[in-house]
């Protein structure tokens, strides 16, 4: 849950970005981490393990400036995507504000998006959050892919799979060129915003 | 998105500054458990930390050490203590939603550290009575 520092003027808010293993969580953090290099005033902190995947998770602090005199401080997060690690999942879940859910937009992973997203939801249920309410935004990542030749999965399929319940923004992006990551981010944190003004401002 | 009021805030300051600061602690840390900062004082002298980076951390590795407490069939490991060859840090729960880091060094007794913090604990909890928004 985002922190209001009255004394500081800061506010504190934490963006989880969940997603299948090896969907590109890690990599659109280290691309806003060069993107805003300047903004960031500090290292990325990634818990891996020795095969670079990711075993905890990665924390990136980014400061976006000031509303209503208030410092607003973006903690970005990425769960480990690996099935076996729901456990961990669910800590970097604590207090969450708003997320990301990184889909891979390639054939072969369309179960395990669903998957991911279902675990999502039931792991914020047991946390006694209701994904309806909390601010969403979903990436179809890998589009890069397409030029390769690699067949993906088309916009409409991942909509009829992923979002046809849920509604939220969506975009197509790629992690790797950077296509659509800040878009991503950006409308993320204008809807964790926009639900805080609701509560606060 | 919660927080607390501006005099709840000094008070927590004026314990972490007096009671953990003035005894010789070289840095005092209150986080939340999903890894915000809440307050933070250092005595200017030692290595300065990335806090936010260690708020996650903490958070983090007390949720994990939590979770291995129950699988072990314990309720919770109330408190953690890491021991550097300079400095080490004690973590402790001071209620569901918030904990302690303290971080020191040789010069004091774990012991007396367990003392200070204890009390600094029971002030806080009485401080963090209510939430706001
Ligand atoms: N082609 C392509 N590869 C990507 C993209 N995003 C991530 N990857 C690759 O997919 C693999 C897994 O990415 P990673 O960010 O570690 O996934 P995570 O498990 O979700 O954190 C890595 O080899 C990345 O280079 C993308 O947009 N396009
Ligand atoms: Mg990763």
């Amino acid at each position: 849950m985002g922190f209001v520092n009255v004394k500081k003027k800061e506010v504190l808010i934490k963006i989880v970005y969940y997603g299948p293993g090896r969907g590109g969580k890690t990599t659109n953090l280290d691309y806003i981490n060069n993107k805003f290099k300047e903004r960031i005033k500090t290292d990325m902190v990634s818990i891996k393990t020795h095969g670079d995947r990711t075993l905890f998770f990665d924390f990136l602090p980014v400061d976006i400036g000031k509303i209503k005199g208030f410092d607003i401080k973006i903690q970005l997060y990425t769960v480990p995507g690996q099935v076996k690690y729901n456990a961990t999942r669910k800590l970097v879940l604590k207090g969450v504000d708003g997320l990301v859910f990184v889909a891979d937009s390639q054939v072969e992973m369309r179960e395990k998006n669903k998957l991911a997203l279902e675990q999502m939801k039931e792991n914020l249920a047991a946390m006694n959050k209701d994904i309806a309410k909390i601010p969403l935004v979903l990436q179809y990542n890998k589009a890069d892919l397409r030029e390769e030749g690699i067949p993906l999965l088309d916009f409409e399929t991942l909509e009829q799979d992923l979002n046809s319940d849920l509604g939220v923004p969506s975009f197509e992006g790629s992690a790797v060129t950077g296509y659509n990551v800040v878009k991503t981010l950006k409308k993320a944190i204008s809807l964790t915003m926009i639900s805080f003004k609701k509560e606060l401002l | 998105m919660y927080g607390i009021s501006q005099e709840q805030l000094d008070e927590i300051d004026s314990l972490l500054i007096h009671e953990l600061i003035g005894v010789g602690v070289h840095s005092a840390i209150v986080v939340d458990v999903a890894g915000n900062v809440i307050a933070e004082h250092d005595n200017g002298n030692n290595t300065t930390i990335d806090v936010h980076s260690f708020a996650a951390l903490a958070a983090g590795n007390f949720a994990a050490v939590d979770a291995m407490a129950q699988l072990v069939g314990e309720q919770e490991f109330s408190l953690h203590f890491h021991k550097g060859e300079t400095e080490s840090i004690h973590f402790s729960k001071v209620n569901s939603d918030i904990l302690l880091i303290t971080i020191f060094g040789n010069d004091i007794s774990l012991g007396f550290l367990r003392l200070k913090t204890t009390e600094v604990i029971e002030k806080i909890k009485s401080i963090w009575t209510t939430t706001q928004y």
